[in-house]
């Protein structure tokens, strides 16, 4: 549905060549009234990568994905996906981008597929090709025998997957995830696994912020870490050695903090 | 490419009413705050029956405008808590549309409330408040009560004192379309002739309008940080 704009703008810096970045921030900073929170991000994320966003609370993860997502100005700098820039360009940015977060974004009140119905027609779905993407979502997230009950009845590990789905809706190329490990027990924490390693495998480009340092060693493919707003990390996963990126952790995030 | 005006706000409407028809969260509270309201301030009344049909319109507008807070903030904390205005947000829709779906189910809810106090203090009150012209009154008043405490609930539903903000900020915002409200009903009621009060729901209707217009442009400040 949506085509690149007409003249993209030419991406250079410091001699890195970026003209493939799916998303990129250019000295992005968010403060909140005098505090700033981001302090000049700059990251580049290829498509098809799965980023995990490290750092200690109140790092400005969430915060940064918030951003990304559209859903806060930034104070100062640029945000691009691909191509289209934020917050000018904000609804092609959103169309491209699902967002998952450790609150589930969901109606308790309605039913599966009536919360996943109201989100689609939000997105301009309508009739059969709504009917029939709620189902294979549901399909997808194994929710399918569950979609005609009430979200309250739900567990929070088939709420996390009723989220994704959600996300899932307009079949965006990116997917960001705010701590969606937040709550969830073994089972559905293998559960999620399973579909963070399918939405990767099937092309889409994730950012994850989590805790789980064993976890996105195994599922993601390159390490950002984030202290007191900046980026003191930045590294693919091949990069890093087994059990390693503990160590790498913890120096990072307490150097940052030493200055 | 943005979804229609049209058919985000009719989501909306739909999706706040078929979970309050399940749940009947909101309407419970607030129809039995406002059956106590009535009831309490009629006993305290009891002994003058003429100061009692004389409080008729100020306890109409009372009752209806503290019902209708409980069900402001109830309806934006949905929103807010599990996160889904941005959830909302993230779709190609207009900020507008957001705000006029909402408004749209606050003002049926504080309509309802409204409606059912008519025929109740009838009874109560000794005076008959079921007339077509308070009726329209009723409809304009809360529509510009509801229109201004939607904008303000969305701003307090994100900050730790909103039970207690949403009430203090409301009522001197909202006293531009109480005020001319309360004159219209009382004229109404008193049956003087209808050019001693027939200004009042022309005020309420240019106050209705710049309201309208203002959240209309504020919403979107409102809601993005
Ligand atoms: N809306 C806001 N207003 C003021 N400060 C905020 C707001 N949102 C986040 N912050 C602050 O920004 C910092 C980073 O928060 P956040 O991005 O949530 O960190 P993380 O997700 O890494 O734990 C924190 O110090 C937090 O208090
Ligand atoms: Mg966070």
């Amino acid at each position: 549905m949506l085509t690149p704009p007409p003249n993209p703008l030419p991406i250079h810096r410091e001699g890195e060549s970026s003209e493939h970045a799916l998303i990129e921030t250019r000295d992005l900073v968010k403060a909140y009234g005098l505090l700033p929170v981001l302090r000049k991000i700059n990251v580049q994320i290829q498509r098809g990568e799965f980023v995990a966003l490290l750092g200690p609370n109140g790092s400005g993860k969430s915060t940064l994905l918030r951003q990304l997502a559209g859903l806060s100005k930034p104070t100062a700098g640029q945000i691009l996906v691909g191509g289209w820039s934020l917050p000018d360009e904000a609804d092609a940015v959103r169309a491209q981008i699902g967002l998952v977060s450790h609150k589930p974004l969901l109606y308790e009140n309605l039913t599966a597929r009536e919360n996943l119905r109201f989100f689609a027609k939000l997105y301009g779905l309508a009739g059969d090709e709504r009917e029939q993407r709620i189902d294979s979502l549901l399909k997808q997230v194994g929710l399918y025998k569950r979609g005609f009950d009430l979200v309250r009845t739900y567990s929070r590990g088939m709420l996390q997957r009723l989220s994704i789905a959600r996300a899932l809706l307009h079949e965006p190329d990116v997917l960001l995830f705010d701590e969606p490990y937040t709550g969830l027990d073994q089972d559905a924490a293998t559960v999620l696994d399973d579909l963070l390693i399918t939405a990767h495998e099937s092309g889409r480009t994730i950012v994850m912020a989590t805790h789980q340092l064993e976890r996105a060693r195994r599922l993601a493919s390159r390490v950002v870490i984030l202290s007191r707003g900046g980026v003191v990390y930045d590294d693919v996963m091949e990069h890093i050695a087994r059990a390693q990126l503990a160590a790498i952790y913890s120096d990072a995030t307490s150097m940052a903090a030493a200055r | 490419m943005k979804t229609s005006f049209l058919t985000v706000v009719v989501a909306i409407v739909a999706k706040d009413l078929r979970a309050e028809l399940r749940s009947r969260e909101l309407i419970s509270a607030m129809v039995l705050f406002a059956l106590l309201s009535i009831l309490i301030f009629s006993f305290a009344l009891e002994l003058n029956r003429i100061a009692r049909e004389e409080a008729v319109t100020g306890v109409l507008w009372v009752t209806v405008s503290f019902a209708s807070i409980l069900g402001l903030s109830r309806s934006l904390a949905m929103e807010r808590d599990q996160g889904n205005l941005d959830a909302m947000l993230m779709a190609p829709v207009a900020r507008q549309a957001v705000f006029f779906g909402k408004l749209v189910g606050n003002f049926i809810f504080a309509l309802v409330v409204g409606l059912l106090l008519l025929p109740l203090m009838t009874v109560l009150y000794n005076k008959i408040l079921v007339v077509p012209w308070l009726l329209l009154i009723l409809i304009l008043g809360t529509l510009g009560y509801t229109t201004v405490g939607t904008l303000l609930a969305t701003m307090t539903v994100q900050t730790r004192s909103r039970e207690t903000l949403l009430p203090i900020l409301i009522l001197p915002v909202a006293l531009p379309v109480l005020l001319p409200a309360v004159r219209a009903s009382t004229g109404i009621l008193s049956g003087v002739p209808r050019a001693e009060w027939i200004d009042w729901p022309q005020i309420l209707i240019v106050i209705n309008v710049i309201y309208i217009v203002l959240s209309y442009l504020l919403f979107e400040y409102v809601i993005e940080d």
